[in-house]
């Protein structure tokens, strides 16, 4: 019974993690249409454009994997089973 | 039908190492770069005349080129870390394609490689610094935290990318494998029942972007990022 609650918390909490999705979501589509505007106001800089954008939409996104790790954590490698 | 997840999986001990698929795997990939770098760089000339030099010579010059314009020219002798890492980095996640586990989606082989680059700041800061000038920022507790948060979110940016190629393309062959059967159940023969017609060429698109996209792209931050730390950590 508490095997079970536990397992369902984890699938739950392992769901609700992945909400954290949404920000980098968000502020890469943010960063990539400020980079549609650059281009379109300069287009000879598009390989920088594209190079930085690539690079801020990748740091951008390491809260949206932190939630990712937890939710793989919770669903592969669940610490909380062996604390029943 | 049972969709397998599972961590890298343990060949062998030897008294307490553990070694893993991807530890193998990773020893090929280095032998595979040091090969090549040998085969490159064997009877170089002073001036160019076979192909392979000027393609050694281009990969070398991209990479100091690099380092130039991120770190400034007095950190050129960076730039053989800064390779090496791309290198590994960039064949590990590319090794995913050929079937075997990347070893980049094991997370001990990215602590590894983001301990190395942790390491590399804090002597760079007290070889700049001086071992109480660099280290008395840490009175503020802040600065602690954000210290070690630094290797712990470059390993789980690489690792969390590449592992979540790894688990979205093994639950769409899973995916593809079921629905492949149900396609095949409306002919009565059995030995064409059990053939996953849908699994060829579809995840293919996948593994464009998953294998080929994402491991440029990590290998590429993970350099940047050491690159931008360690010359931060001078000032």
């Amino acid at each position: 019974m508490e095997r079970a609650i536990v397992l369902a918390a984890s699938a739950i909490g392992a769901g609700l993690s992945m909400i954290a999705g949404i920000g980098p979501g968000i502020g890469q589509g943010y960063a990539a249409g400020k980079a549609a505007e650059a281009v379109g106001r300069q287009p000879e800089a598009k390989g920088d454009i594209t190079s930085t954008m690539l690079f801020g939409c990748a740091v951008a996104e390491s809260t949206g994997i932190y939630g990712l790790v937890v939710a793989m954590i919770l669903l592969f490698a669940n610490p909380l089973i062996g604390k029943l | 039908m049972a969709v397998e997840i599972t961590g890298p999986k343990v060949l062998f001990t030897i008294g307490p190492v553990v070694v893993t698929n991807t530890i193998v795997t990773s020893w090929v990939i280095i032998a595979l770069i040091v090969a090549v770098c040998y085969w490159l760089t064997k009877d170089l000339k002073p001036v160019p005349e076979t192909k392979k030099q000027i393609v050694a010579e281009k990969l070398v010059s991209m990479v100091y080129d690099l380092t130039d314009s991120t770190m400034g020219k007095k950190w050129r002798n960076f730039a053989p870390y800064v390779a090496a890492l791309f290198a590994y980095s960039f064949v590990s996640s590319m090794s995913g394609l050929t079937g075997v586990r990347a070893p980049t989606s094991d997370l001990s082989i990215i602590l590894a490689m983001a301990l190395v680059t942790f390491t590399m700041i804090q002597v760079t800061g007290i070889k700049a610094k001086g071992f109480w000038g660099h280290f008395k920022k840490f009175l503020n507790p802040l600065n602690l935290i954000s210290e070690i948060a630094t290797p712990v979110s470059m390993t789980f940016r690489h690792f969390g990318n590449i592992a979540a190629g790894v688990v979205i393309t093994t639950l769409l062959y899973a995916a593809l494998a079921y629905f492949s059967t149900v396609i095949l159940n409306l002919i009565p023969i059995s030995f064409i029942q059990q053939i996953p017609v849908l699994q060829v060429g579809l995840p293919a698109f996948l593994s464009i972007y998953f294998d080929v996209f994402t491991s440029f792209l990590q290998a590429y931050i993970f350099i940047m990022l050491t690159m931008v730390y360690v010359s931060m950590a001078e000032d």
